[in-house]
């Protein structure tokens, strides 16, 4: 057995669109967290990863953002996203930023190496193989780009929500292809956006899932948005949620019962 | 032929959408590319450690492109060989031009060649009284069509063969109106009738170049039509054009190449013809052309040596990033209005025509990655993306509302998270009270537009992660301690 860390000190950054579009995700992940043996904290002075600045080109202002998110998370053992995209950004991208930059760079390689995906360091770091969550449905699990890519994270979400009772998961066939959202890409380009996006909700449809399950707010809110607007009855839900055993209404919805989508 | 620029991409990404034919036409090709690369791929175990390879040659060559250009030309000139250097479009079109006015060329057959599109050569010779033919099927396709290429090793991608049909009855005058034209084996029969008699016209062959190998002043194509030979072999005259980039060491570094960029291309082994001329013919030879000349063009190549955007200049033009991309998968290659459509088109383009004029190819991205996860020489293609858009928003071409937008949001996140988490929370409410109505979406929001045409937009629900959170856990006993700003 490879030696788990005992009881270790987590940062959860918790992202922006959890904290404004779903905190029940934040809960969940906290939960999970904790249940796994982890002390959890949610620094105050977190705000966002800077993304939305650094594919814009605004290199000088994500690199400002990110000099505050070193600082907050330098104390913890861990720093866990619910995103592979915010967990990306940190892992992948700071250092690049701050490659040029003898003072920076070593902090921000340090913060990158000890940075996870939530159900990437769920499964491989704290070896968590049984989780609270039942869920009675039928899954899509839809990879986001950058859990698959920058993350490396596409079997760890497969095999924990393989532990939730009453859900069975589909594969989509076109599992690696991004969901149209892509940050400012899906209002810059809304046109585009919406011919990949209408692609992905139809292959999920045509999966029978009756649920979309993935790890990304950002590809949640786009896809959930979509099925509303189209008036397909998929629920959307974040792995976290699922995982926890969250009693939220899916994303877009009031109750868990879900106004029927009209149309 | 259709107006390109890459300055109406987004006008003309929405026509694509739109076109019936062209989402048919994309629709086919999609799958049939990604499955017989992965095939490709998973066929050979050391497939990846053969693209770390290449790109290593690559890098090495980039490294010193001075050296192994002037090896390539010595060798050529060795054998026979008439090397010239252009410096740009307009140059190397020049060049063309005399050598096919010095032999009296009246009829020139090509093969297939990007940077023969990137110069425009064909409209060029047309306007000087030479005509041009295509013999790739593809490109023969689109001659005929009046119309550029849309994918790099597929160029008529974006063609159905009830079109390809209909530019044969109205082109070749020869052909019955009673001889079926309906399936994939009677339309390549047409074309190769048609073909055979322009091969044995033509004075001149031009062919572009997979490799120009250095060691031995050789240059090498790849095809699968046999075209190549004949557009090299019959016409006395070879022009072979090349940008500066193809050249590497030697042969065993060509073959290296080949041998990723088959697999990613078309996921074959090896193309069905690989054929590498060294000089002209020789006394004693059978065959061969009296004239073996070399075009090496530069077009803004030499100018990214050096640069953030050099890496570019390993790409073999396999076509792999535009098959896994999902925007060229939405609209094709037309609507680029580049000859390199695509993701590598979004780099390339922007340092041929200036960023200026190609702003929305390096913003047109999702950032999805699965370019640069299937590019045989890694190429860091979002990366780069992003750099020309450091560029875009360094040298103030984008919008000054946004630019300050960005920047208020930035500082704030970054200084004020107390300021910030009282605008989310604030938003938090307004969206959710807003989203009340329509049982916690959204139908149409400011400055959302976009997304809302097409979507709806989950509203929040009422209090934000950071607010909830510290209501619940009071006691701060793992809370870390506060961060001051960074210095």
């Amino acid at each position: 057995m490879v030696e788990r860390p005992q009881n270790p000190s987590v940062g959860l950054f918790a992202t922006c669109l959890v904290d404004l579009f779903r905190p029940s995700v934040g809960f969940a992940a906290a939960k999970l967290l904790e249940a796994a043996g982890c002390r959890v904290a949610v620094p105050r002075a977190q705000t966002c990863c800077g993304q939305p600045a650094y594919n814009s080109g605004a290199k000088a202002d994500a690199k400002r953002i990110a000099r505050r998110v070193i600082a907050t998370f330098r104390p913890f053992d861990y720093v866990v996203a619910p995103s592979g995209s915010c967990a990306g950004m940190i892992k992948a991208h700071y250092p690049e930023a701050f490659a040029d930059d003898p003072r920076w760079l070593p902090r921000a390689e340090a913060l990158a190496a000890k940075t996870y995906e939530l159900t990437g360091f769920l499964h491989d770091v704290m070896g968590v193989r049984a989780v609270p969550g039942k869920f009675e449905g039928i899954a899509a699990y839809h990879d986001s780009c950058s859990s698959l890519r920058e993350m490396k994270v596409r079997e760890q979400p497969r095999a924990l929500l393989g532990a939730v009772p009453g859900l069975a998961l589909r594969e989509l066939p076109g599992r690696d292809v991004c969901c149209g959202f892509g940050g400012t890409f899906c209002v810059k380009y809304p046109e585009i956006s919406n011919h990949m996006t209408a692609d992905k909700c139809r292959e999920i449809a045509e999966s029978g899932a009756d649920t979309v399950i993935a790890g990304d707010m950002g590809c949640l809110l786009n896809i959930a948005g979509k099925m509303l607007r189209d008036g397909r009855a998929i629920r959307a839900y974040h792995v976290a949620e699922v995982l926890a055993g969250v009693e939220a209404a899916p994303i877009g919805q009031v109750k868990p019962e879900a106004e029927e989508a009209t149309a | 032929m259709t107006e390109m620029s890459p300055l109406h991409f987004k006008e003309a990404s929405v026509r694509a959408l739109g076109d019936a034919e062209l989402q048919r036409a994309l629709g086919n090709m999609r799958q049939g590319f990604i499955e017989k690369r992965s095939k490709a791929a998973a066929r050979l175990p050391e497939f990846e450690a053969l693209r770390d390879k290449a790109k290593e040659i690559k890098d090495h060559v980039l490294a010193h492109l001075d050296v192994y250009l002037e090896q390539f030309e010595k060798n050529c000139v060795a054998n026979g060989g008439t090397v010239h250097w252009a410096k740009d479009t307009a140059q190397a079109r020049d060049i063309i031009l005399n050598i096919c006015r010095l032999v009296g060329a009246e009829t020139v057959t090509k093969g297939k060649s990007m940077v023969g599109e990137e110069i425009a050569i064909n409209a060029f010779l047309e306007a000087n009284g030479i005509r041009p033919i295509e013999t790739d099927l593809g490109e023969y396709i689109i001659q005929l069509r009046n119309e550029p290429p849309s994918h790099l090793i597929a160029p008529a991608i974006h063609v159905n063969k009830e079109q390809v049909a209909e530019a044969f009855r109205a082109h070749h005058r020869d052909l019955s109106p009673e001889r079926p034209l309906t399936d994939r084996a009677a339309l390549l029969n047409e074309a190769r009738r048609a073909l055979r008699e322009r091969f044995l016209e033509a004075d001149v062959g031009i062919t572009g170049a997979n490799f120009l190998v250095a060691e031995t002043g050789s240059t090498m194509i790849v095809t699968n039509e046999g075209n190549g030979d004949l557009t090299q072999t019959l016409p006395r005259i070879h022009i072979v054009i090349a940008s500066l980039e193809k050249v590497v060491p030697n042969l065993d570094d060509a073959m290296t190449l080949v041998r990723v960029l088959a697999r990613s291309a078309t996921g074959q082994e090896m193309s069905v013809y690989t054929t590498i001329s060294t000089g002209a013919k020789r006394p004693g030879d059978l065959d061969g052309p009296e004239q073996f000349h070399v075009v090496l063009i530069d077009n803004g190549r030499s100018k990214l040596v050096g640069t953030e955007f050099q890496e570019v200049l390993r790409c073999i033009r396999c076509g792999a990033c535009l098959n896994h991309c999902p925007v060229y998968g939405s609209v094709g290659g037309h609507a680029y209005g580049s000859v390199y459509p695509g993701p590598i088109g979004k780099v390339l383009t922007p340092a041929l025509y200036g960023l200026d004029k190609a702003r929305d190819l390096p913003n047109a991205s999702s950032f999805c990655g699965r370019c640069e996860d299937v590019c045989p020489m890694r190429i860091p293609l979002p990366k780069m993306m992003r750099h020309w858009r450091e560029q875009e928003y360094q040298q103030r071409l984008i919008a000054p509302r946004l630019r300050w937008a960005l920047r208020a949001w930035a500082f704030v996140a970054a200084q004020l998270p107390t300021l910030y988490h009282l605008g989310a929370r604030v938003a938090a409410f307004w969206l959710y009270r807003r989203g009340k109505k329509l049982h916690g979406r959204l139908a149409a929001l400011p400055y959302a537009e976009g997304w809302t045409r097409f979507r709806d937009f989950p509203a929040p629900l009422g209090k934000t992660f950071q607010s909830q959170w510290r209501g619940a856990r009071r006691h701060k006993r793992a809370e870390a301690p506060p961060a001051g700003p960074p210095s």
